[in-house]
């Protein structure tokens, strides 16, 4: 084994080469070269993302510690591709006055937690996923608490960083005695010491609890609410989007391959979390008045959808899962990038304030719209072919009444998704929120997602493309 | 006397749930933190006790604890910063002042 074993982390590769390139531009550029940060580490990120587009064969580097499979890079790529949305929606709040200090840091934060997600998807080893696990979650954290003046962000981030710490010892308990039952850590020699002896079945609980608060699963989603409303709402978009999906593929991807003979254990614990994550969420969302806490429990919902893909535990649920994290990224995305920069500038966030928004703003009331009809799963948009296929997933391994109960959901999440469209198209208001001027980043942002809910759906090559990666238990 | 592994364990076992029982009864936010700590470090004990008596041919269980203790610094640090930022903002660190986010 030479140092020729690095050469296989293309990935990961050219992003810490993008993350030093900016880290030395933003140590040492003169200050009026700094005005062009964003639109330089905006094409950085595009070209990595495009340099990395197309998956690689399956790889194995460092003795199994590193396995690159074609199904994670997928994964990476729709992470790198939602990244990039994100950064560009940033640049209204990372641009402004207040913020122009500890700009340069933000983004070098924001590279090196979508780093530990590489690591986390590719690991080979629970020590790999463990420093996956925390080079993403750690730095989340700091961006929770980005606003520094405001109250908000400092507890949101407080209590981010204690709960997550927390999520990741109970994590780490399950894998100790993982490691003293079996006596390796690889994931390659996991499967055949696992025989679902009682202390096994402990240390399973207790390390899948980790990986649940991770997602934000009910009962494990206390926080969500909380911390999405604090933190600023492009960190917000991250977490609900990026952190999410790489979790919830993370899940099934171990739950596949190592936890095997388990199977049916752990899909009794996903039926009844499942059933607690949809239904308790969608009761919660109908009563929220502010956006970025409603988007929060739509969110928690969601993440029940998908689990729905990995209870499933086949091929088909894995590309429905991997194909159901693309639409919610473009749809939620949009989503946010409207509350972000109507939020940026107006402050206005409640669902009150955006009544009547269709007549000052028709342009990002529809964008709003389409994003709400795609989480809602209204056909023909992109939403409804995700959820068909996470139901056609599920109902194929003979889940018939957890699918039913979560159809029973989608109408009512139904209900408080057009809420927020009655408020904008129908309700009247005497002075609705001002013609709010978007700048050039973030309108293509939005036209992105747009094109995305409406195109997705309707082009079944990425589906199949996806399809040909994935694998079952 | 001879110390075997089950000892090791109950200490560690002890740690982890008095970690538990802390992080959730504590009311300042650093005996939260210190809690947590109990928890990353009952598990380093298990990771070297197990590697010790169960496999000593191995060295994976060390390498584990080293990797752990490290995170679990960046953890702290990172919290800390964290706390700080608090107690400039409500100069305080008492967790019932955490309040301004709730239904």
């Amino acid at each position: 084994m030479g140092y020729s074993n690095f050469l296989f982390l293309k990935e990961e590769l050219s992003l810490i080469a993008m993350i030093i390139i900016l880290l030395v531009y933003d140590l040492f550029g003169s200050k009026k070269s700094l005005n062009y940060f964003h639109p330089v580490a905006c094409i950085l990120f595009l070209a990595h993302t495009l340099f990395n587009f197309f998956p690689t064969g399956s790889i194995e580097a460092f003795g199994g510690m590193y396995i690159d499979s074609p199904i994670g890079d997928v994964v990476k790529t729709i992470l790198n591709v939602g990244t990039l949305l994100i950064l560009m929606q940033t640049s209204n709040w990372i641009n402004s006055e207040n913020m122009l200090i500890r700009r340069g840091e933000f983004y070098i934060i924001l590279f090196t937690s979508l780093l530990g997600m590489y690591f986390m998807i590719s690991a080979g080893n629970f020590l790999l996923f463990f420093i996956g696990i925390e080079t993403a979650s750690i730095p989340m954290a700091l961006l929770s608490a980005y606003d520094k003046y405001k109250h908000e962000s400092a507890e949101a981030g407080a209590k981010y960083i204690l709960t997550a710490t927390f999520a990741s010892g109970l994590s780490l308990y399950g894998i100790s005695l993982i490691y003293g039952t079996v006596g390796t850590l690889y994931f390659a020699d996991l499967p055949a010491g696992i025989d679902g002896s009682p202390l096994q079945l402990m240390a399973f609980g207790f390390f899948v609890v980790g990986l649940f608060f991770k997602i934000s699963l009910v009962p494990f989603h206390q926080w969500t609410a909380d911390v999405y409303q604090g933190a600023p709402t492009s960190v917000t978009a991250y977490f609900s989007v990026i952190s999410k999906g790489a979790g919830a593929f993370v899940l099934m991807n171990i739950l596949c391959k190592i936890f095997s003979n388990l199977v049916t254990e752990w899909q009794s614990v996903l039926y009844v979390i499942i059933i607690a994550t949809i239904t308790i969420a969608n009761l919660f969302a109908i009563r929220q008045h502010n956006l970025k806490r409603f988007l929060a429990y739509s969110s928690i919902s969601q993440a029940g959808y998908i689990m729905l893909g990995v209870i499933s535990g086949s091929a088909m649920g894995m590309t429905s899962l991997v194909y159901y994290i693309l639409v919610y990224m473009v749809s939620n995305l949009a989503a946010f990038g409207v509350i972000g920069i109507i939020e940026q500038r107006t402050g206005k966030l409640t669902v009150n304030d955006y009544n009547g928004l269709y007549t000052t703003n028709p342009r990002l009331s529809f964008v709003m719209m389409l994003a709400l009809f795609s989480l809602a799963g209204i056909p023909p948009f992109a939403g409804f072919f995700s959820k068909f296929f996470i139901f056609a997933a599920a109902a194929q391994q003979g889940f018939y009444v957890l699918v039913f109960i979560a159809l029973l959901n989608t109408i009512i999440s139904l209900y408080y998704y057009l809420l927020i469209v009655k408020a904008m198209f129908i309700n009247k208001n005497d002075n609705p929120i001002e013609p709010v001027k978007s700048d050039i980043y973030t309108r293509i942002s939005l036209i992105v997602c747009s094109a995305g809910i409406i195109t997705i759906g309707l082009i079944s090559a990425i589906y199949e493309n996806i399809e040909v990666f994935s694998f079952g238990v | 006397m001879e110390i075997t592994m089950e000892y090791y364990l109950i200490i560690s076992t002890i740690m982890f749930f008095a970690g538990i029982y802390g992080f959730i009864t504590r009311r300042n936010m650093l005996a939260v933190l210190i809690s947590i700590e109990l928890i990353l470090n009952s598990v380093d004990i298990n990771f070297v006790a197990f590697n010790r008596f169960l496999y000593p041919e191995q060295m994976e269980g060390f390498f584990f604890t080293l990797f752990a203790i490290g995170i679990s610094a960046c953890e702290t640090a990172v919290a800390i910063a964290i706390i700080i930022n608090v107690y400039r903002n409500v100069r305080n660190i008492q967790v019932k002042n955490l309040n301004k986010l709730q239904d």
